[in-house]
């Protein structure tokens, strides 16, 4: 089922573009192109159908343009893509999207498409605002950095696993950041987090290909920029400004 | 001047010598904030009797508040907030530091344009753009829009207001007057929801619309941009050249609405675009200095919005770039926005990654695919930069946000 070559989706842009989410799309057609696999990257804008495509990614948003971009996303292409197979990566507010309920800036719980058992609500106190590590729980990924911005909790059903365990920072607010389920991952983390993390770009790419064994890239630069932000984070020095305990 | 208001005038002026002498600062917040603490209602009364006009947005607040200050110096005596100090205590400082009666012109940062309404009741607004900055501070643009639009249903100003930028159009329209310019708006991908029913917005050319009837005002002033030469066409038949010394098409579509605003506030056109010509530098942006013996031009952007403009200065030629990025408070603490950037058009000349977060910077060129190195200390930076655009090409041009900016600056750039 997967397209020659690999189409990767940045889904709505114009609605969930806010935080620098769309870099995750870039930094997948790179990686694959680098490796000799062909890829398409498609700037999926909210005025059109959703195409299909083997990769999607969705990034943070305001509220209003959060609300929107589920509407949109109800129309079932994302949803049939998904049972086929497809891979979504699902950052922030595209994360609270694919749960089954998130709130609007009122306060309005909404539902969300229900493609993960998570509910987000309005957390108690600040947004949480800051760089955040989390120890992935799936195999091979190693430790996630990531910039948060949000104000929502967001619990996970007993059946679904998280995609890891906060090492600093808030993430869902439990203890845990974001869920993982199938070929879907949510999160919390900008930065992009793919930027910050290529294991999990290729643990992405892996899944959405078909094939266990990528070549290795050079990632100097991404190993370095990971290594400055991870100690950042664990220093304290990484410009938490605040959080809340949920 | 009541007397709460002259014992705060008197302490502000000490604290800023003092503060300026001491080696502190550039000696206009510290003060003005001792002196609003003991007059909180001090501003109000130092801005009574004077004509003051307030510039706000997003991007090119110093810089056109500089312009403007200019084209009314034609008229008299005009005090600024020239360092940028854009909040209250910084509005405070400029006033109490000059005549009574003395015009102003004041930058005035976004989130606080209501307030400084209030307090300063301006004879003229200049509302250029309004864009993402600063993603960590959850200050949402259409927010800022819409409490634009309460605070200026209620001014009797002279508004000057871009008409290509759907949220300043939103927050200006409210006004009983207001001369629409073609401001321009390159970024546009914060305009994409209409302000006024969340629909979405149809951009074709220079125009937009939205089907709730939210439409681009037709401008009074229109901008006519050649290859060679700026043009500002007013509704009224009258055409003027708009050349400034300081690069950039922003700049001068800027000038144009500043010169709007001098018009309305007595300055004639001509005169106040000559003024406006004759400034080559503002805070240190746009000017050429000696960096580590190596001539630089010095260039600020923060957001994707004012990349996008600041590019455009850059890359026709090939000379060497800089791109320094810091994320303090002052820059915002997420750079994520550098993904926002189309960095891309910087591929096949010489750059250099710098600043606190050349980290960032080198991984965003890198899936740019762009070839660089990375210094994170700025002066190394230029040097090198200088270094690998030996084979001609020009200037190193050093684009640094906020604080990085001002790291170069204080860094002894001479």
């Amino acid at each position: 089922m997967r397209h020659a070559p690999l189409r990767i989706a940045v889904v709505y842009p114009d609605l969930l573009g806010t935080y620098g989410d769309g870099g995750n799309g870039l930094v997948l057609a790179r990686r694959a192109e680098r490796r000799g696999i062909e890829a398409e990257l498609l700037q999926a804008t909210s005025d059109r159908i959703l195409p299909r495509a083997d990769l999607y990614t969705l990034g943070g948003g305001e509220d209003a343009p959060q609300v929107q971009a589920c509407e949109g996303l109800g129309e079932s292409v994302l949803a049939d893509a998904v049972s086929e197979g497809a891979v979504v990566l699902a950052v922030c507010a595209g994360y609270q999207i694919l749960g089954t309920t998130f709130p609007t800036a009122d306060g309005v719980q909404v539902p969300g498409l229900g493609l993960l058992e998570v509910t987000t609500r309005k957390g108690p106190g600040r947004r949480a605002v800051g760089e955040v590590v989390v120890e992935a729980a799936i195999p091979g990924v190693g430790r996630l950095t990531g910039f948060e911005n949000h104000g929502g909790l967001s619990a996970l059903s007993p059946r679904l696993r998280a995609l890891g365990t906060v090492v600093s920072g808030v993430g869902n607010g439990h203890g845990t950041d974001g869920a993982w389920a199938g070929h879907l991952v949510g999160t919390y983390l900008h930065g992009p987090v793919l930027a910050r993390n290529p294991a999990l770009a290729d643990l992405l790419l892996s899944w959405a290909t078909g094939s266990d064994g990528l070549d290795p890239l050079d990632d100097r630069r991404e190993e370095e920029l990971r290594a400055e932000r991870l100690h950042a984070a664990l220093s304290h020095r990484g410009g938490r400004r605040w959080w809340h305990r949920g | 001047m009541s007397l709460r208001t002259g014992a705060a005038v008197q302490a502000t002026a000490t604290v800023n010598r003092l503060s300026r002498g001491l080696g502190l600062g550039r000696g206009t917040v510290a003060g003005g904030r001792l002196g609003l603490a003991i007059a909180p209602r001090g501003l109000a009364e130092l801005a009574m009797g004077r004509s003051v006009a307030l510039v706000s947005g997003t991007n090119g607040k110093t810089t056109t508040t500089a312009l403007l200050a200019a084209a009314l110096g034609e008229r008299g005596a005009v005090v600024s907030n020239s360092t940028g100090s854009n909040m209250p205590a910084g509005h405070f400082a400029a006033l109490a530091g000059s005549q009574r009666g003395t015009a102003a012109v004041l930058e005035v940062d976004e989130a606080y344009l209501p307030a400084s309404l209030e307090a300063l009741r301006p004879a003229a607004i200049v509302l250029l753009n309004l864009s993402r900055d600063q993603l960590d501070r959850s200050n949402e643009v259409r927010m800022v829009a819409g409490r634009w639009r309460e605070a200026l249903a209620r001014t009797e100003a002279s508004v000057v207001a871009n008409a290509d930028d759907p949220l300043v159009v939103y927050g200006a329209a409210s006004a009983a007057s207001v001369v629409w310019v073609a401001g321009g708006a390159r970024w546009r991908a914060d305009a994409v929801g209409c302000p006024a029913c969340g629909e979405r917005i149809t951009f074709v050319g220079d125009s937009w619309s939205c089907r709730c009837g939210f439409a681009r005002p037709t401008p009074r002033i229109n901008v006519e941009e050649r290859p060679i030469g700026t043009t500002a066409v007013l509704a009224d038949g009258r055409r003027f050249e708009v050349a400034l010394s300081i690069p950039g098409s922003f700049n001068r579509r800027n000038a144009v609405m500043a010169m709007a605003a001098a018009e309305a506030l007595g300055v004639p056109a001509e005169a106040s675009l000559a003024a406006m010509a004759r400034i080559e530098a503002v805070a240190g942006r746009f000017s050429v200095r000696v960096v580590g013996g190596i001539p630089t031009r010095l260039l600020l952007a923060k957001n994707p919005a004012g990349w996008e403009e600041l590019l455009d200065v850059v890359t026709p030629g090939s000379a060497p770039v800089v791109v320094a990025i810091n994320a303090r408070i002052a820059d915002g603490r997420d750079p994520s926005w550098l993904w926002d950037v189309p960095f891309e058009r910087l591929a096949g000349r010489p750059v250099v990654a710098s600043g606190e977060r050349s980290a960032d910077v080198s991984v965003r060129l890198h899936y740019a695919g762009v070839d660089h190195q990375r210094r994170a200390d700025p002066v190394e930076a230029v040097v090198l930069a200088a270094r690998l655009g030996a084979d001609g090409g020009g200037k190193v041009q050093f684009i640094g946000n906020y604080t990085a900016f001002g790291d170069l600056l204080g860094a002894g750039a001479a």
